[in-house]
């Protein structure tokens, strides 16, 4: 597992994927989950899928009852990222409040 | 109504363009199609659209291309035009924000293949204007423009590559603290 930090889009398309959803699906999901502040552009998502795609974090998932729009789901490699992304955050966040904890705002 | 705009924007011009194109949606003239320095504008209600522009990677007949704009349009994009490999997105100003990156990464991705149209370009009227002195210099007794009008043209657009240049360091840099 490779040790490098998710991008905020790769973050909320793997939360987005536990059932399967379409690209559209993806975009209002992220900027529900984060209260209207992560606002994904259809380009850069669509970019961000083809990598999860490539690297097998996600999967397309066939086409059901006539709808066209191509779906995707994450996959066990997909959880495995979120997992060490989900431990590098922890780290972040205590880190981050400890060495502040006496900062003066 | 249609209405017919002649304008020229340069490859390094793109963000102007849309801004242009979003000032006259503004006024209730929404674009509907483009080709070689001609917009061509319908009516529609002032601010309804929000328009965007892309260089894509492959023409717009490859199916990578199909492909992507297939994906915009199921985010609610609309494709409006398409010239070359560029094309042209409106969106409904009342659907949301319409932006096409949200991450610097592939802006700066969009910068790069701007800059790579440019370049081939440029070192192309750099070298017949090379041709043209050497020939001139060698073949012709009388002194020629010629050569001079290729030249002109490659600085021209080297100084538009240069733009870009720009934006791709302050990119690169943005990547170095954030995302």
């Amino acid at each position: 597992m490779e040790n490098i930090a998710l991008t905020e889009a790769v973050f909320y398309i793997l939360l987005s994927l536990k059932e399967p959803l379409h690209g559209y699906g993806i975009m209002q999901n992220a900027e529900k989950l984060s209260g209207g502040r992560v606002k994904l552009a259809a380009g850069t998502l669509y970019g961000a899928i083809n990598t999860l795609l490539e690297k097998g974090w996600i999967t397309a998932v066939p086409g059901e009852n006539g709808d066209r729009k191509k779906e995707y789901v994450i996959t066990e490699s997909g959880k495995t990222a979120v997992f060490a992304e989900l431990d590098r955050l922890r780290e972040l966040l205590k880190n981050g409040e400890e060495q502040t904890g006496g900062w003066s705002k | 109504m249609r209405k017919v705009i002649k304008k020229v924007f340069w490859a390094w011009e793109s963000e102007k363009e849309e801004k242009w194109l979003n000032e006259m949606s503004a006024k209730g003239l929404a674009l509907v199609d483009y080709t070689w320095c001609r917009y061509a504008f319908e009516e529609c209600e002032p601010g309804e659209y929000c328009y965007k522009i892309q260089l894509l990677e492959h023409r717009p007949s490859h199916p990578e291309s199909e492909q992507y704009i297939r994906f915009m349009e199921e985010t609610g994009a609309e494709q409006v035009a398409q010239y070359m490999n560029w094309v042209y997105f409106r969106k409904k100003t009342a659907e949301g924000e319409f932006e096409i990156f949200s991450d610097v990464e592939s802006k700066l991705k969009q910068c790069i293949l701007i800059k790579k149209l440019l370049m081939p370009i440029g070192y192309l009227n750099l070298f017949i204007a090379a041709m043209n002195f050497v020939n001139f210099a060698f073949n012709a007794p009388k002194f020629s423009w010629l050569p001079f009008i290729n030249l002109l043209c490659a600085v021209f657009i080297f100084a538009g590559a240069n733009e870009v240049n720009k934006k791709i360091k302050a990119f690169k840099k943005e990547i170095l603290i954030r995302e």
